[in-house]
């Protein structure tokens, strides 16, 4: 009978109940899922059913993470991302969110720089822990998206990025984002990036602070080819500061713009559209 | 004259530069993006860039945050 075990297509040659097939292929695993569902009595397995053994703790292999990725994204979107580099100018409340979400979609490599420390007041907003404070942020985030997702390729940088040093560290982008604090910054990198790298887009992002409207947040096609995700007007001020839900909502604008812009939808469209990437 | 500014015609000064466009719209130099008739302009041009009738101008102005 045909099975999806462990998120890979197998045959098997007998009528098995579940917990036959978990005694024959993976006697060790503590938990079964049978087709999404937690599976505490045994039952008979019926054709096309979807069985996930786990044991607590035990990481999956390369190989099977990579089926389980390309089960759930389409193979060919999964060899779109998995082949691409994205670079991230930033790990703040935007860097560590967007770079969180392209090591759970499974980008095959990131490039990601911040000179910062984690603070304590960083946490209302940014992804990182308690017992990370005083951690460079680069670092930090590098061992938070290895717990995500070790199969790809981090390559954190912990220093202050400058127009001389951004070409060298980001040369060779699929896609590049701007994740930085200040609008000074934002304005040098989209600049900078717009003339000396034409051809590789750049995902920016303005206005974010508060708790104004979720709906006022957009991605627009800005420039030649930059997209700018953010309300546009909410600034930082001394009483109207940076928070969680915002700076997320933005910073997975950008992260969604990034997979848009690789598998060739038009993140400025509103038409809803299913790449067809095949 | 009249230049057209993120797709809305506006009044300048006759050989208005970049820089004065920048001081009559009340922006920072240092928090914008600028380009010219499609082409990205860097901040050392804002002061040598005279612009001509019907001239088109995008300009992002950041805001900050991240």
């Amino acid at each position: 009978m045909h099975l999806i075990i462990n998120e890979i297509s197998q045959d098997i040659s007998a009528q098995l109940t579940i917990f036959q097939l978990r005694d024959r292929l993976h006697p060790t695993a503590e938990v079964i899922i049978h087709n999404g569902v937690p599976a505490h009595n045994d039952c008979a397995l019926q054709e096309n059913d979807r069985v996930v053994f786990i044991k607590r703790g035990h990481a999956p292999s390369a190989s099977e993470f990579d089926s389980l990725l390309a089960a759930r994204h389409t193979e060919s979107v999964h060899n779109t991302l998995k082949q691409a580099t994205v670079g991230i100018a930033g790990a703040g409340g935007l860097g560590s969110a967007i770079a969180s979400a392209l090591t759970r979609v499974g980008i095959g490599k990131i490039i990601i720089a911040d000179f910062d420390v984690v603070e304590p007041s960083n946490l209302n907003r940014q992804q990182y822990f308690i017992d990370q404070i005083g951690l460079p942020k680069v670092e930090a985030l590098h061992e938070n998206l290895r717990r995500i997702n070790p199969f790809i390729t981090i390559c954190p940088k912990n220093l202050y990025l400058t127009r001389s040093n951004i070409p060298e560290i980001f040369a060779g982008v699929d896609v590049m984002v701007e994740a930085f604090d200040s609008a000074e910054n934002k304005a040098m990198l989209a600049q900078l990036w717009l003339q000396q790298f034409p051809h590789t887009p750049l995902v920016a992002a303005s206005g974010m602070a508060g708790y104004a409207s979720n709906n006022i947040i957009r991605t627009q096609h800005r420039l030649k080819n930059m997209y700018l995700c953010g309300d546009g007007i909410s600034e930082v001020q001394d009483i109207y500061s940076l928070m969680a839900p915002r700076v997320g909502i933005v910073a997975h604008h950008q992260a969604n713009c990034v997979i848009q812009l690789l598998l060739g939808v038009d993140p400025d469209s509103e038409e809803i559209n299913y790449a067809d990437n095949s | 004259m009249q230049i057209i500014v993120n797709s809305k015609p506006i009044e300048v000064a006759v050989n208005c530069t970049i820089s004065a466009l920048v001081e009559q719209l009340n922006l920072d130099i240092k928090r914008i993006a600028i380009e010219y008739n499609r082409e990205i302009l860097s901040p050392e041009q804002f002061h040598t860039t005279i612009m001509n009738d019907n001239d088109c101008i995008e300009i992002v102005n950041f805001v900050g945050g991240g």
